[in-house]
């Protein structure tokens, strides 16, 4: 009971935090997780911080040397029993924190596949000079910095990178993951709710990284069907291997574009590097010296 | 014939550089200008750019340290008021400038603030507490420092000639690749950090030795000060995680140099091998920086306490634990490059195992204080002050080491506030508590308490007000090195946090004022006794400066906290020690090894930052000729004769006869 209070009392103290649109203010089952076990790791801690810092500071002042009334042990400097205490309160406290650690970490490994009985959506997902590529392989179509889910729906996101190492991340749905040229890393994970949520890159990446900001709108299912279907049949551009060196290489801001199609197997020619972009084209590609 | 150094290298069209620059140069040319009026120099060269003695070497270093402070708290300041008022707005700092500003902080503070802050205090401090007459090699002593220099001049020179990294301080490639980065930003990093890593490893090399050959009689590992147990563990840890670092840097400068693919995209670069090779030097580096500090903290709770060390050994169980563990945690670095759960939690659970030790030597502090008559100096508010912040760091830091919410907090101002939050109350308060601590024993004269505490309360209050708000700021989502945002909610914080960084400002301000006054008032705060603050290890027990040789004739230590073993001694027998035999001693010569290998450093490594080969063969003749020149001496030490020592100590023992209270016979 005296747990719940206290957790309340934190969170409305950390709510300030939370009210927009950060870590705090989970809208998908990852994210709540997340803030659970956060929460959970800092009460415990706290636990044992606060009277420690208390004990320390009320030690220090009623030892101070014009206090008659305390008194003066000059060779105290040893107690058994209090050494076995010094080391067994730090070594429960962190046997019981590693345990939510280790479950924690094989519960939202971002690896894992969310427990849903919905079909999962794939997004396949390329961080560029600095901008992010959003690809709808089963859908066939793709965006550039502006990322369309349907809620309610587990998304088995796919993430390399066509520069230098970025990191994929969405706040208010929960984990990161590094975008790294050559590597196709897993993510899952879920919008509870329509809404519209930042997304970032959470790795410096150069002198655009600050604009490297993406726009999450998570809609009911339907209307996902309905914008892939206005998207495919739009007048939109379709990203082919110019058009996505085209892509690469343009530099600054860059606003939401949408392709109605996308050449196969793109993104896998994106992690092999075979293709698009090819080797020599690459080396020309680096960015200029001033 | 010059490389890729040209006219278009100095960037005169950026008025921030070139105005910092010029004012540097200006502040140089005033000092060098007085020195040379008031002719200092040849005692400048003969007593201390030469000098081989350990106790001028830390001095130098800490001065070293307290200058890069003032180059990288500017950084700093550049920093929190861009970020202030960069709210839909470009600021006033272009990527390109912002970019190398945090770079420049992040290099500066751990590699030229940190370390040789900690290097400084160890070199000063390790001879006299382990009551002997110097370090194993005195002579490689001033060539590490006068390396770890050419680093810091190194990467302040490219300020004005040239660029600095725009990566990152630990430049992760493929960004810090030649692709990504051409300029010579990265290649200034690369060279500053080779130059200064062998200064670096060389003294930990020193040290150890020092530590594990040349204690006074009797002074068993057992006897060590808590200083010089956690000063071996750092100088192990700097042995064995610097050649990390020197592997590194140089599998990366093959690649920019020589077309080499080791952490490139193409042609089968990896990049992740980098991530884990440079936290496998920079985890173990963090305790390099932390540890001494330790050993600070629990030497000056202890005597301000005016107690042993509670749990001592304990404390040595802890220090090589933390020594030890410190080697096996580095994945927390990047726990979201993917490695998988197993991995995650293996090393989520062994980074919270260092908060078994740390939270061992935080209680025993406590216990130190415990039955203590405590005098409040501004080296006890220091400590205190550490002791309560770093809690709350590494509490913060316990939960960064979960995997599932590092996840969410990974690169965010969270984590910046988090290791500000270790690294100020640990190493920048230790440093500051170490320098006020010594600085009698290495001046003879104590710091002005007033200004001290001052400096004490803005620094605290400055930091709490400059850090918490990015905690608050790293739970809203923001990540870091942003130069600008369009979130309005971030706003305050970030003013907030500047205003923080303000009060900072002025406790540095209070800390310049307490050096002149101190300076000024050195006859009043004169230390005649050699042990103003009642200590209880063997630097109290020689004199206010120290003689070059430190010990007359070397302490027979009987146990624990030697000194304070005499001093009951003597208070009890009413009367010191017997007169010892005084026989002649060999120091050694002073060399400018140091400086003229550092000159020859420095040419080599400008060449091959701006690819003027034939200078890079100039420069490495040139050091290679001093080290032979060396090699090659005929006399490396001089006597000093007996009679000289028992002068000088019969003084020492007059003026312990008085602190002690003891009758005139007492001396015979």
């Amino acid at each position: 009971m005296t747990r719940l209070r206290f957790r309340l009392i934190l969170l409305a103290a950390l709510a300030l935090a939370g009210c927009s649109a950060g870590v705090l203010d989970p809208a998908g089952p990852v994210a709540a997780g997340e803030r659970t076990i956060l929460l959970n790791a800092l009460v415990i801690m706290l636990g044992i911080v606060v009277p420690t810092i208390v004990v320390a500071l009320a030690t220090a002042w009623w030892f101070r040397a014009g206090n008659k009334r305390a008194t003066y042990l000059p060779e105290w400097s040893y107690s058994g029993r209090l050494e076995l205490l010094v080391w067994s309160i730090p070594a429960l406290v962190v046997i019981f924190i590693g345990g939510i650690t280790w479950i924690g970490s094989h519960q939202l490994a971002p690896e894992r596949p969310l427990d849903s009985r919905v079909k999962p959506v794939t997004v396949q997902v390329v961080a560029l000079d600095w901008k992010w590529l959003f690809i709808y392989p089963e859908q066939g179509v793709a965006t550039v910095n502006r990322l369309v889910i349907p809620a309610g729906t587990p998304i088995a996101f796919r993430i390399t990178s066509g520069t230098v190492m970025n990191s994929f991340f969405v706040p208010q749905l929960g984990s990161q993951i590094y975008a790294m040229a050559g590597m196709d890393s897993k993510l899952h994970l879920q919008a509870d709710r329509p809404g519209q949520f930042r997304g970032l890159s959470a790795h410096y990446s150069g002198e655009g990284f600050a604009d490297m900001g993406f726009a999450v709108d998570a809609v009911p299912p339907a209307q996902f069907a309905a914008w892939v279907g206005a998207t495919r049949g739009g007048g939109g551009l379709v990203l082919d291997g110019p058009g996505f060196m085209q892509l690469a290489r343009a530099k600054g801001n860059v606003t939401p574009i949408a392709y109605r199609a996308v050449l196969p197997g793109l993104y896998d020619r994106v992690v092999a590097q075979s293709g698009v972009p090819a080797h020599k084209e690459t080396q020309a590609a680096g960015r200029e010296n001033k | 014939m010059l490389g890729k150094l040209g006219w278009d290298s100095i960037p005169l069209a950026n008025p921030l550089p070139i105005i910092a620059s010029g004012v540097v140069a200006l502040v140089i040319c005033g000092v060098l200008g007085w020195t040379w009026r008031r002719g200092y120099f040849p005692y400048l060269w003969r007593e201390w750019i030469t000098s081989v003695d350990h106790k001028r070497i830390g001095v130098m270093y800490c001065v070293l340290a307290a200058v890069m402070l003032l180059r990288g708290f500017s950084d700093a300041i550049l920093m929190r008021t861009q970020q202030a008022i960069a709210y839909n707005s470009p600021g006033y700092l272009p990527p390109e400038h912002y970019d190398q500003i945090f770079t420049a902080h992040g290099v500066i503070m751990i590699f030229f603030v940190a370390m040789p802050f900690m290097i400084g205090l160890m070199n000063f401090a390790l001879p006299l507490q382990l009551g002997v007459r110097d370090v194993a090699f005195p002579t490689l002593n001033s060539v590490s420092f006068w390396l770890t220099a050419v680093g810091a001049l190194l990467v302040n020179m490219s300020l004005v000639i040239g660029e600095f990294a725009k990566t990152g301080w630990v430049v992760y490639p493929p960004l810090s690749e030649l692709r990504f980065s051409p300029g010579v930003g990265v290649d200034y990093y690369l060279w500053a950090l080779q130059i200064s890593g062998v200064g670096t490893l060389l003294s930990g090399v020193n040290l150890v030795t020092t530590i594990l050959k040349m204690r006074a009689p009797g002074m068993g590992y057992t006897r060590m000060p808590m200083f010089c147990w956690t000063s071996l563990a750092t100088n192990l840890l700097i042995v064995a995680a610097f050649p990390i670092l020197t592997a590194t840097l140089a599998m990366l400068t093959l690649d920019r140099y020589l077309g080499f693919h080791f952490f490139t995209n193409e042609a089968g670069g990896n990049q992740m091998m980098f991530v884990n090779l440079i936290w496998a030097w920079g985890h173990p580096e963090v305790y390099i920086l932390v540890l001494p500090v330790f050993g600070v903290f629990s030497e000056v709770i202890s005597t301000f306490s005016g107690k042993p060390l509670f749990g001592y050994r304990s404390m040595i169980v802890a220090t090589m634990a933390i020594c030890l563990l410190s080697f096996m945690v580095w994945l927390h670095h990047f726990f979201t490059m993917g490695a998988g759960a197993d991995v995650n939690g293996f090393f989520g659970i062994t980074t919270m195992i260092i908060a078994v030790p740390t939270g061992v030597k935080v209680f025993n502090w406590i216990f130190t204080m415990y039955g203590g008559r405590i005098r409040y100096t501004s080296m006890m508010l220091w400590s205190l002050g550490f002791v309560v912040t770093f809690v709350i760091g590494g509490m913060t830091g316990v939960l960064l080491a979960v995997p599932p919410a590092d996840f969410v907090l990974h690169n965010s101002l969270f984590l910046v506030a988090h290791f500000h939050n270790i690294v100020i109350p640990a190493v920048l308060f230790g440093a500051f508590a170490g320098v006020t601590y010594w600085w009698p024993k290495a001046f003879g004269f104590t710091l002005d308490e007033t200004w001290g505490k001052r400096s004490f309360w803005f620094w605290i209050t400055g930091f709490y007000l400059a850090f918490m708000p990015l905690y608050v700021l790293g739970l809203m989502g923001m990540t870091r090195r942003l130069g600008h945002y369009d979130v309005p909610e971030w706003q305050p914080w970030l003013i907030a946090a500047a205003g923080g960084a303000a009060l900072i400002a002025c406790g540095i301000l209070c800390q310049i004022i307490m050096f002149t006054v101190s300076i000024r008032n050195r006859h009043a705060l004169a230390d005649t006794t050699g042990d103003p603050w009642d200590g209880r290890t063997l630097e109290w027990a020689t004199t206010s400066p120290p003689p070059v040789f430190n010990f007359a004739v070397l302490p027979d230590v009987r146990g624990e906290e030697a000194y304070w073993g005499l001093k009951s001694t003597a208070r009890e027998n009413r009367r010191l020690s017997d007169l010892p035999d005084y026989v002649d001693i060999e120091m050694p010569k002073n060399s400018p090894t140091g400086i003229v290998s550092a000159f020859f450093a420095t040419v080599m490594g400008f060449a091959l930052i701006w690819h003027i080969w034939w200078m890079v063969i100039l420069g490495f003749l040139g050091a290679w000729a001093t080290f032979v020149v060396f090699a090659w001496r005929d006399e490396a030490e001089y006597h000093i004769h007996a009679s000289e020592l028992e002068e000088g100590d019969r003084r020492r023992r007059e003026a312990k006869a008085k602190l002690l209270d003891l009758p005139p016979e007492a001396l015979a």
